[in-house]
């Protein structure tokens, strides 16, 4: 009898908490349109606010409710994600080369994606900072403190996290302009940083947390937009921002997936959805969420929040992404033997 | 209830001799024993505990009940629930046949089969995620033609209800083999001489001897299903309010700084800990109780 009692108790509380909690599935409205954004991880915040924006302005353009779903993640995890069938009408990742992955392992979208948008695709650009613990009490001032024995460097995993890559590149750069294009000195000095890494990242916000929350480490290697918002809202008052000599321009771009918006015939709201980010209200969310804007009247308005840094774009240092990652990150790349050491 | 009574005289001198033993041991070492133990539970079990719910609660219970009835959190838990709905039951009619057949019947590569059950407890949860993206996926075995087809499996629910099938798949027939094993075939032979067809001796001798292993493998594999983590969170895709479960759920809060909503969510699991708990003491204590009076009974006809 008891056993009994006991199986039906648990099968009533089961289906009772299902049926309660499945109300408000039922208020699924009709006109309602789908748009899946898969992107990097510090976006997070900043595709919030954009989402809210553009579901406003296309609603008054078009009368189309949009509902948008968002999926965060290393870039990397988050291309092979798509690659192995999830369903992006749009990806907004941290590097080309992720995108030109899609494009050549699934042939989702078209070959010369990264010209059908301005400024190669990428709306807002972003640089390489290091994050320190307040007061600096290690006295980072450079990209060559990093290198030195006895200081704890936090980066992501540059396998899996685009974050990561643009980290190892600025770095990498830096010590390649120093020494006079000297590839060997280059290869020892970021090396050296990497030596001092005690825990790898799968993402960005993953070392982050791991800087912040976790306190381990005496230096974040970052991207500028999520130190600020470490410095701004995460731990108010406990970081402080270490502007290199040099660092890289990172460009993250966004492109349109063409098999699945052609497949569930949201093209239209796809292509609105990137080319609004071009628009002095997408650019204004951008630069609000720490984004460098690319239009001048934003740039101009934001400016004080941007400090100068002298950059340098990938084609300069390493010929492009793709011959960036073949040599530094594909199996058996530098990284490899690096990490290896 | 009629070997119930006698019960009531045996325990008594049984418990009082035990004790007494005990007290002739040595007072001190006991307490410092027994205060080892607390220590040891209080900082591994109760301070994280109280920790979880007190960081919960750290907003205040708006917050809290905000946290766990938004949209997205609802929709994490509704998947959670439905994944355990669909795969618990699975894995009891498996787990029972295959059980069944295991204690009961000898077979060739009866010993393979177990083997086989044992499969998902070791190996690593990513990799059972990722054998249904090597199958399902758009690059996978079957990849193409589900696209052709509009069927979607991986980065969907159906993935996720896959992959925790099968984590949890040993672990009801787990439960059941040694039951079964330790009962021999002796009640069912009797049943099938005197005329009881195979399914009858099942329902009528089988069932109620396994009843409360049964509970306790759906209690463990009830757990499992709604807390697994690994395998679900690589075929899950990640799209908040459509492919989240609660613990895939809470690392998302996380690593968005919503800590008081992240713990919130996990304070969920945590009580669904708590009650699966209570359920298999209760269940435990049921099933001594009936164990003893078996024994009495039996005894008292020897």
């Amino acid at each position: 009898m008891r056993f009994k009692n006991l199986l039906l108790l648990l099968i009533i509380g089961l289906i009772g908490f299902l049926t309660l909690s499945c109300k408000p599935t039922t208020i699924l409205s009709v006109n309602e349109v789908t748009l899946l954004n898969v992107s990097y991880d510090p976006t997070r915040e900043f595709y919030q606010a954009y989402n809210a924006a553009f579901a406003k302005y296309w609603k008054e353009k078009s009368g189309e409710t949009i509902k948008f779903n968002q999926s965060h993640g290393g870039s990397g995890k988050q291309a092979r994600a798509v690659i192995d069938g999830l369903d992006a009408d749009v990806v907004t990742l941290a590097l080309a080369y992720d995108i030109d992955a899609i494009s050549e392992k699934a042939n989702l979208l078209h070959k010369n994606w990264q010209t059908r948008l301005p400024n190669n695709s990428s709306p807002y650009t972003s640089t390489i900072v290091l994050l320190v613990r307040k007061g600096n009490p290690k006295n980072i001032k450079d990209w060559d403190d990093l290198a030195k024995s006895g200081i704890s460097v936090i980066t992501p995993n540059p396998k899996t996290s685009g974050g990561a890559r643009w980290n190892y590149l600025a770095a990498w750069g830096y010590a390649f302009k120093k020494w006079n294009n000297d590839e060997t000195k280059a290869k020892e000095f970021v090396a050296a940083i990497f030596r001092n890494v005690p825990v790898l990242d799968s993402g960005a916000r993953g070392s982050t947390t791991t800087f912040i929350e976790r306190g381990i480490g005496d230096v974040l290697i970052s991207w500028e937009n999520e130190a600020f918002l470490a410095v701004n809202e995460f731990g108010k008052g406990q970081f402080e921002i270490v502007i290199p000599s040099v660092s890289i321009l990172a460009e993250p771009p966004v492109a349109i997936i063409d098999r699945v918006v052609d497949r569930k015939g949201t093209r239209k709201v796809a292509e609105g959805y990137l080319e609004y980010l071009y628009s002095q209200e997408g650019q204004e969310i951008a630069a609000k969420n720490y984004y460098r804007p690319r239009l001048d009247s934003v740039i101009k308005k934001y400016a004080d929040k941007f400090p100068k840094i002298n950059l340098f774009t990938v084609d300069e240092v390493f010929g492009g992404w793709q011959k960036a990652q073949k040599v530094h990150f594909a199996d058996k790349g530098v990284f490899d033997q690096i990490y290896q050491n | 209830m009629v070997g119930g009574l006698p019960s009531f005289k045996i325990r008594p001198i049984a418990q009082q001799s035990r004790s007494s033993h005990l007290r002739t041991e040595s007072g001190v070492i006991k307490w410092i024993l027994i205060g080892v133990a607390l220590l040891y539970l209080g900082i591994f079990l109760i301070l994280p505990l109280a920790c979880i719910f007190t960081t919960a609660f750290s907003k205040g219970i708006v917050a809290y009940t905000q946290a766990i009835t938004e949209p997205d959190a609802l929709a994490a838990i509704r998947l959670t629930l439905l994944t355990a709905l669909i795969a618990v039951p699975l894995n009891v009619i498996f787990g029972i046949a295959a059980s069944w057949a295991i204690a009961k019947f000898d077979f060739i590569g009866k010993n393979f089969l177990l083997t086989l059950i044992d499969l998902p407890l070791s190996v690593s949860p990513v990799i059972s995620g990722l054998i249904f993206v090597l199958l399902f996926g758009a690059q996978g075995t079957f990849g193409p033609w589900l696209i052709e087809h509009g069927i979607k499996i991986i980065f969907a629910p159906p993935a996720i209800i896959l992959a925790t099938i099968f984590v949890t798949f040993p672990l009801v027939a787990r439960e059941l083999i040694p039951i079964m094993k330790a009962q021999g075939n002796d009640e069912e032979e009797a049943a099938i001489t005197l005329g009881a067809s195979g399914f009858k001796t099942f329902m009528l001798v089988t069932l109620p001897n396994i009843k409360w292993g049964l509970l306790y493998g759906v209690i463990l594999c009830n757990a499992r299903a709604m807390g697994e983590f690994g395998a679900v969170s690589v075929v899950s895709g990640h799209i908040r309010g459509l492919t989240n479960t609660l613990p895939l759920h809470i690392e998302i809060l996380y690593n968005e700084y919503h800590f008081s909503a992240a713990f919130a969510a996990a304070s969920l699991l945590a009580l669904l800990a708590i009650v699966t708990l209570i359920a298999k003491s209760i269940i435990e204590s049921g099933m001594h109780r009936e164990i003893e009076a078996t024994q009495i009974t039996s005894g008292e006809k020897r």
